[in-house]
């Protein structure tokens, strides 16, 4: 069954998957994580604020996102984003954008609407008696918000924050539909290049295997250990 | 934006020569719509087994629940794809292999057996966790009465607990219907991939997609819909589930 | 009828929550167990039809061995009825429902005699309004009658009570003692875990008092009440009886 199987083929391209795939992969999860909690915590303070209209608006942008295939939403970016790029620079035509920034701008805009759900959940979990205490002490809601609730809301919504980030890691394996060399395109790209599908989609599964569930069990870990705390 | 725009590319005929573009793009709503109907069958049948599997107070069970969530959950879809649609007919012994690459509708097979895998590790911890939401005394009241395991949870301990976790398996299900779309990459042509189809053809690229994303829209509203008309339906007077 | 002889069972591999526990019940015998909480007063009924397994000794129901492995348990579990401190009624079933499954599922009766033996018992409780409703529709009080009903529709040769009335409000304790002091009357053989001494010195021919897993007491209900050999009993006796 494996006899007409080469694994060294894995040995030969391990700095190509890792050094240019993985670390692209990498480096989208970071960053896109970073700004989706940026944008998402937003989002739900939109949601929270009181004000009908600012409600109304960020409900609408999570419930549309979240109604979308992720796949669709990459086509979107990519053929939206230049169009926004030039619409920002005023330039004359549509402006070439690179496929990590393009990649970049999507995961964003996309882990948003999900990251927000979450934060919403976590700031929604503080007792009222919270804010009331600040407010009593002379904060300001937006110093109550910064000082008291979003540190906490962070801190507890923390493990669910990782998993959606696992789960963003994963998700980024989707670029391959734009061609980008990410680590399963960059695996794929070799598998054609050599003829070793078998081979390059068992290692990229493996990996991806070890990764989020050494991630996981970490999240696991840290969960108990959050619950030994409170 | 200095952007053709033009809505009546819908009414023209498109390339294959059957039909207008409209054509094209319901025909791949209707792709999307059958694979996640098969998918979410495989994913109930499935998720229901392993997460029964994870309620037994039994130590093996529950490790091969453990093992087959884990399993599914710590590989991209995509990858999963790739893995029963290029991998798997190569591992297998060749007259197998081979009658598994002659099988026509391959893509769309794969498509509902993968994404319906997939999901079923989701469906089994949701339905873990709504046996184990379950008052204990429930289990015991039912095997006091003499009722066996198996009766014990077909006629009590799942009713139940489904009444519980229907609103999370309805997003599971809206879930299942746009991760089809992932299965464009093993060339099955749902809705997302005749919207990217009509984009390469007529270069009409907003176009397209805004009519995908009305559709994707409508099958939410649907879906939603129905399952809360579900839920009234199935509803206890007088017991709060879930929520 | 139910012989146990120097139980002891321990939860982990120190706590040890019953401790050589060796009492009887007779045909026709109504016992009432009693002791603080926490003194496996609970744990001890629930050996009875083996909701709990236990590590040392055995019990013999009806000259059946409890913990046999080849003991066929829902079988034996039919034959006695348990009524739970939360009346574990099935949410999803009508009340009416409740009363049917196990007559049907484990005892195989057909749906009519199901049926009517269920009018049956819920006209003897005073509930046959009440028979197509759900039980969150119902007070506490009226579940705790159902909760009897659906286990004397099985013909049981002995009930078992644990702690039928501590989830009650106040006013409703009294309908549920009273269907189970006419029960008493009529000759049923009963293991009663509960704390209403007026219902044991009025029905009860002996009362067990436990404490930190141990059998201290087993004495007949006027010994019992009269002078209470132990000090432990006595200290209780008076905590109880003193509001």
């Amino acid at each position: 069954m494996f006899d007409n199987l080469d694994f060294d083929v894995i040995r030969r391209s391990l700095p190509y998957l890792f050094l240019d795939g993985m670390s692209f992969t990498l480096m989208l999860t970071g960053l896109s994580a970073l700004g989706g909690l940026v944008f998402g915590t937003l989002i739900a303070l939109m949601r929270l604020s009181g004000y009908k209209l600012l409600g109304r608006v960020a409900g609408l942008y999570v419930d549309f996102m979240r109604s979308l295939p992720l796949v669709l939403v990459i086509f979107w970016f990519y053929f939206l984003v230049p169009y926004i790029g030039q619409w920002l620079t005023g330039a004359a035509r549509p402006i070439r954008v690179g496929a990590f920034t393009s990649s970049l701008v999507t995961f964003i805009m996309f882990e948003a609407a999900y990251f927000s759900e979450i934060m919403r959940a976590g700031i929604q979990s503080i007792s009222k008696g919270q804010p009331a205490a600040a407010s009593a002490l002379g904060l300001t809601y937006s110093q109550s918000m910064r000082y008291i609730v979003l540190p906490q809301a962070f801190r507890n919504m923390l493990p669910v924050l990782l998993t959606q980030t696992i789960v963003l890691f994963q998700d980024t394996s989707l670029v391959y539909v734009l061609s980008i060399p990410d680590f399963l395109g960059a695996a794929s790209k070799v598998a054609q290049r050599d003829g070793r599908l078998v081979e390059m989609y068992l290692f990229a599964a493996a990996v991806y295997f070890v990764i989020s569930c050494v991630a996981s069990y970490g999240v696991r870990r840290l969960q108990a250990r959050i619950a030994i705390v409170r | 934006m200095n952007y053709n725009w033009n809505w009546h590319i819908f009414f023209e005929p498109n390339p294959t020569g059957a039909g207008t573009y409209l054509d094209m793009l319901v025909a791949g709503l209707l792709l999307t719509i059958k694979t996640a109907l098969l998918a979410w069958v495989i994913a109930l049948i499935f998720g229901t087994i392993i997460g029964i599997l994870r309620s037994l107070p039994s130590r093996t069970a529950s490790w091969i629940g453990f093992g087959y969530v884990e399993f599914f959950r710590n590989m991209p879809l995509l990858v999963q794809l790739f893995l029963w649609f290029f991998v798997l007919p190569e591992l297998l012994p060749r007259g197998a292999g081979l009658w598994l690459k002659q099988i026509p509708n391959a893509p769309f097979w794969t498509a509902a057996i993968g994404v319906g895998l997939f999901m079923s590790a989701r469906v089994a911890v949701q339905l873990a966790a709504g046996i184990a939401s379950l008052p204990r005394g429930q289990k015991n009241a039912a095997t006091a009465l003499g009722l066996t395991t198996a009766q014990g949870y077909r006629y009590v301990l799942l009713p139940i607990a489904f009444r519980i976790i229907l609103p999370p398996l309805t997003s599971e299900f809206l879930n299942t219907i746009k991760n089809t779309s992932v299965a464009i990459t093993i060339g099955l042509i749902e809705l997302t991939g005749q919207a990217r189809a009509m984009q390469e053809f007529s270069f009409q690229v907003f176009e397209a997609f805004t009519a995908a994303t009305v559709m994707y829209l409508a099958i939410n509203i649907v879906v939603v819909t129905g399952m809360r008309f579900l839920e009234r339906s199935l509803a206890i007077p007088g017991y709060i589930t879930g929520k | 009828m139910i012989e146990i002889s120097h139980v002891n069972k321990w939860y982990g591999p120190s706590f040890q929550v019953l401790k050589d526990c060796t009492t009887s019940v007779a045909k026709g015998e109504v016992v009432v167990v009693c002791g603080p909480s926490g003194s496996g007063k609970s744990t001890l009924i629930k050996c009875v039809n083996a909701l709990e397994p236990f590590q040392e000794g055995q019990i013999i129901l009806d000259g059946i061995k409890v913990n046999d492995p080849k003991t066929d348990l829902p079988k034996l579990r039919a034959r006695v009825g348990m009524v739970f401190q939360h009346f574990e009624l099935f949410p999803h079933l009508r009340i009416i429902e409740n009363l049917c499954l196990a007559q049907e599922k484990v005892l195989g009766r057909s749906h009519d005699e199901a049926m009517a033996k269920g009018q049956k018992l819920l006209e003897r409780v005073g509930l046959t309004v009440h028979a197509n409703k759900y039980p969150a529709e119902l007070s506490g009080g009226q579940q705790q009658r159902v909760a009897i009903a659906r286990a004397l529709a099985m013909d049981p040769i002995a009930m078992l009570f644990d702690e039928p009335t501590s989830a009650l409000d106040p006013e409703m304790i009294s309908e549920v003692l009273d269907v189970m002091v006419d029960l008493a009357h009529e000759g049923m053989t009963m293991m009663v875990v509960t704390h209403e001494m007026g219902f044991a010195s009025k029905v009860a021919h002996r009362v067990i008092f436990m404490d930190k897993g141990e059998i201290v007491e087993d004495a007949l209900k006027t010994d019992f009440f009269g002078s209470p050999r132990s000090e432990r009993a006595q200290k209780f006796l008076s905590k109880i009886l003193s509001h």
